[in-house]
């Protein structure tokens, strides 16, 4: 991410340091994650020590420090989905993509994240790939829609 | 548009609005809330505008996207006025036909109708279906009529009406007054008499004071916040004017999770139109009250739904919540008076300025006043939000409303307020739902989830899944809550899998009572409560994975293994086929026999052995049989033995 745009975005906040958190998310909307030099301009700019924008960083949970895959799974947790069977869903996939929670594969394929409820508890157990839901999800059809992704 | 300046001037606007709108003139709504968008709403929208086009009904029919219509079970809805005409489960490629027959024929299409699962009767009219028919929606009803990037829409059903009373005919006092007598009680969690709050903030020192929407909805399960949000945002915006003048206050924010885009979305819209008709900004409508609202996003932080949490992430800082010697009311954001509610609490309060205090309190009970609510979720036939008058029983809404369990299976608990809040049993099924009946019963009102369990729920389970969540969403600022909970989450942890010993459950009730005494927020405070109400109720079930190392719910992964029992197998071959384990051995006529040192226990050979063989079983606190030898396993088929 250059730093001309880091700066757009500071600017559209008036360099306001109570906007930090709107920065950041943006910042991560766009570049999907949160790259140092991005953090160090950021201090710069606001006048906010470094020590307190990691807190943030890592506080948070929509913040990533390191680089995130071409394809985002969110394994849905909520309690509908959970006593729907979600845990057998995550431990497929787990198994499937080799990586846990939080984590992203060596080929930048997928990163895995689960999410406390999506609002889709009529469809649990959900997983969400790239913003796209696939609902009412069992271990065996996991497997199917992992397949689609390259 | 021009900016209207004063009441007069709004009701001669909406005046225009109504006699430009023919109320039976056709029109199509479809719920596009982010429930429905899961189940490709707006592949719906896109195929019936061009429907509407090719068949050359552009100008005849109109076509709303409204918000979440709350029968999430079905989704997408699409109603048609003025028939009221309710077909559910739409996909893209129904939508010729119902253009074609419904809209220009005006016949009705059998198979997308709602079915009596009972009488099996077809169901046309919204107003018959069961699960709305034994709603009262006084907040969450004008969902289905409104299209929430449209404030036109929100004006024609009499919006900033309440507005537009207040600033001309009340004073702030007497707003206030009215919102106090009504009796109304916050709708996030802790049931806070709204009133008071407000008063403790008007009455606080400081001329700068801050109104701020709560929409950081946390709890797994609940959605209300969200849809109400999505579907219906300027009550909320109404509701927020509202009490800051009630309370004095020139500036206003909104918290919303950046989980929902929508929600974003579409309030960020409706204050740009609110501040373009002049509900919003200087003088708004010639009273000479000023108001502006900002919207912050939430990065994720259960936490941060705390009130003093809250406010120190608008203060753009990592989400702690601080001792509340002094409360928010007086000393919240940057240390000024803020008063902090919750979306459904502030959509309530343009209905009681409207229609008076006491049309409010005639619906609910004498302590918890009006409606709630619930979203209805889980183990259960009809998932959705449902809106109840306070005092209605969990049976009415589980069974009347909600359908009852689906598959046949016993009701075993309900879970009502989220992860501060606590189960509850299939006794206390007639306990009427309002604030102090369910804190009384172990559990709490919370912000309105009510997850359904039935008998394949492990209770011992559920409680370890809140302790779960909560060890993740605990700020790490005080002792008790991070290392309580931590400590509880490994016993429990321990006990789910097989690892329980003597004195785990007098270990957890030490450590239930510590975090609760000594947390310095409501997340640690309440973070027992769900193993304290499942081990109120469902001691039972603790035992038997202590000392009998059995999950009775047979859920608990590590208590249970998967069996196929021989003399029901068919050799269909389908659990073999579909194991991604490989753990199945078996083979033509071959009985199948599950390798246990394989399996993974997965479930899906118990899912997918089919139900009229039901040869794949469960089992817990016993040794699983020997693998019947090989060469007994050859199946010798009646049939073909005569």
């Amino acid at each position: 991410m250059d730093k001309e745009r880091i700066d757009q975005i500071i600017d559209k906040h008036d360099g306001e340091p109570s906007s930090l958190i709107q920065i950041l998310l943006e910042i991560q909307a766009e570049n999907h994650w949160l790259p140092k030099e991005a953090l160090e301009r950021i201090s710069e700019r606001l006048r906010v020590p470094m020590t307190r924008i990691q807190h943030i960083a890592t506080f948070y949970k929509a913040f990533s420090l390191v680089p995130k895959g071409r394809h985002q799974i969110h394994i849905c947790m909520g309690t509908a989905c959970h006593v729907r069977g979600a845990s057998r869903v995550l431990d497929t996939v787990q198994g499937l993509t080799g990586i846990n929670p939080g984590e992203t594969d060596l080929d930048l394929k997928f990163s895995l994240e689960t999410v406390n409820c999506l609002g889709c508890c009529a469809l649990g157990p959900v997983m969400e790939i790239d913003g796209k839901t696939h609902g009412k999800m069992a271990p065996a059809q996991t497997a199917d829609v992992l397949k689609n992704y390259e | 548009m021009s900016r209207i300046n004063s009441p007069a001037e709004l009701e001669a606007f909406r005046r225009s609005l109504l006699s430009e709108r023919d109320p039976n003139k056709t029109c199509i709504t479809l719920c596009s809330g982010s429930a429905c968008h899961a189940s490709r709403s707006r592949e719906v929208a896109a195929s019936i505008q061009a429907e509407l086009e090719k068949q050359g009904l552009n100008g005849e029919v109109e076509f709303r996207r409204t918000g979440c219509h709350g029968f999430c079970e079905r989704g997408p809805i699409i109603v048609i006025r003025p028939e009221e005409i309710c077909y559910f489960q739409i996909q893209p490629e129904d939508v010729p036909e119902i253009i074609s027959q419904t809209i220009k024929e005006k016949k009705i299409i059998d198979r997308l109708l709602y079915t009596d699962p009972g009488t099996k009767e077809k169901i046309v009219h919204e107003s018959e279906i069961p699960f709305y028919k034994n709603q009262g929606r006084l907040v969450f009803g004008s969902n289905v009529e409104i299209d929430p990037k449209k404030i036109d829409d929100y004006l024609a059903l009499g919006g900033y009406s309440a507005l537009a009373k207040a600033l001309s005919q009340m004073t702030p006092e007497e707003v206030l007054g009215e919102v106090t007598k009504s009796g109304l009680r916050g709708r996030g969690g802790g049931g806070f008499p709204t009133g008071r709050k407000w008063a403790e903030s008007r009455n606080a020192p400081g001329d700068i004071k801050y109104v701020i929407v709560n929409a950081d909805e946390g709890d797994p399960g609940a959605y209300m916040d969200r849809s109400l949000l999505e579907g219906n945002p300027h009550s909320v915006l109404e509701g927020l004017i509202l009490g800051a003048y009630a309370v004095g206050s020139n500036q206003g924010f909104i918290y919303v999770r950046q989980e929902y885009p929508l929600a974003v979305e579409n309030v960020n819209i409706a204050i740009r139109q609110a501040e373009e008709y002049g509900f919003l900004g200087k003088n708004i409508l010639g009273s000479g009250f000023d108001f502006t609202i900002t919207v912050h996003q939430g990065a994720g932080a259960f936490v941060c739904g705390e009130s003093s949490a809250l406010m120190t992430a608008l203060e753009g800082k990592a989400g702690e919540p601080r001792p509340k010697y002094i409360h928010t009311a007086v000393k919240g954001v940057w240390d000024r008076p803020s008063v902090l509610n919750n979306v459904e609490t502030w959509a309530n309060v343009p209905l009681i300025i409207n229609k008076g205090a006491d049309w409010f309190t005639q619906y609910g009970t004498e302590k918890s006043k009006g409606t709630k609510i619930f979203s209805l979720v889980g183990k259960i036939a009809n998932t959705g939000l449902v809106e109840v008058p306070m005092g209605v029983t969990l049976r009415e809404i589980i069974y009347d409303i909600g359908g009852g369990i689906p598959g046949g299976k016993r009701f075993k608990a309900v879970q009502t307020g989220g992860p501060s809040g606590g189960c509850l049993p299939a006794e206390l099924l007639d306990l009427e739902v309002g604030f102090d009946e369910l804190t009384k019963a172990g559990s709490m009102m919370g912000s309105g989830g009510m997850i359904i369990m039935d008998e394949d729920t492990c209770m011992v389970d559920v409680a370890r899944y809140f302790l779960n969540f909560l060890t993740d969403e605990s700020c790490g600022k005080c002792v008790p809550c991070r290392e309580g909970i931590r400590q509880m989450l490994k016993t429990l942890t321990n006990i789910t899998e097989g690892k329980g010993k003597e004195g785990d459950i007098e270990l957890l009730e030490q450590l239930a009572e510590v975090a609760g005494e000594a947390s310095l927020c409501a997340l640690g405070r309440s973070a027992p409560n769900p193993f304290l109400s499942t081990l109120k109720y469902f001691r039972d079930e603790y035992e038997a994975h202590i000392k009998e190392k059995r999950c009775p719910a047979l859920s608990c992964k590590a208590l249970i293994s998967y069996y196929i029992d021989p003399t029901k197998c068919q050799a269909c071959g389908t659990c073999r086929k579909k194991c991604p384990a490989e753990a199945i051995i078996g083979g033509k006529n071959q009985i199948h026999v599950v390798d246990q040192d394989k399996c993974t226990k997965c479930g899906t050979c118990f899912e997918v052995c089919p139900s009229r063989f039901a040869a794949v079983t469960k089992i817990s606190g016993e040794p699983v049989p020997p693998p019947i030898p090989e060469e007994a396993r050859t199946i010798v088929r009646k049939s073909k033995a005569k």
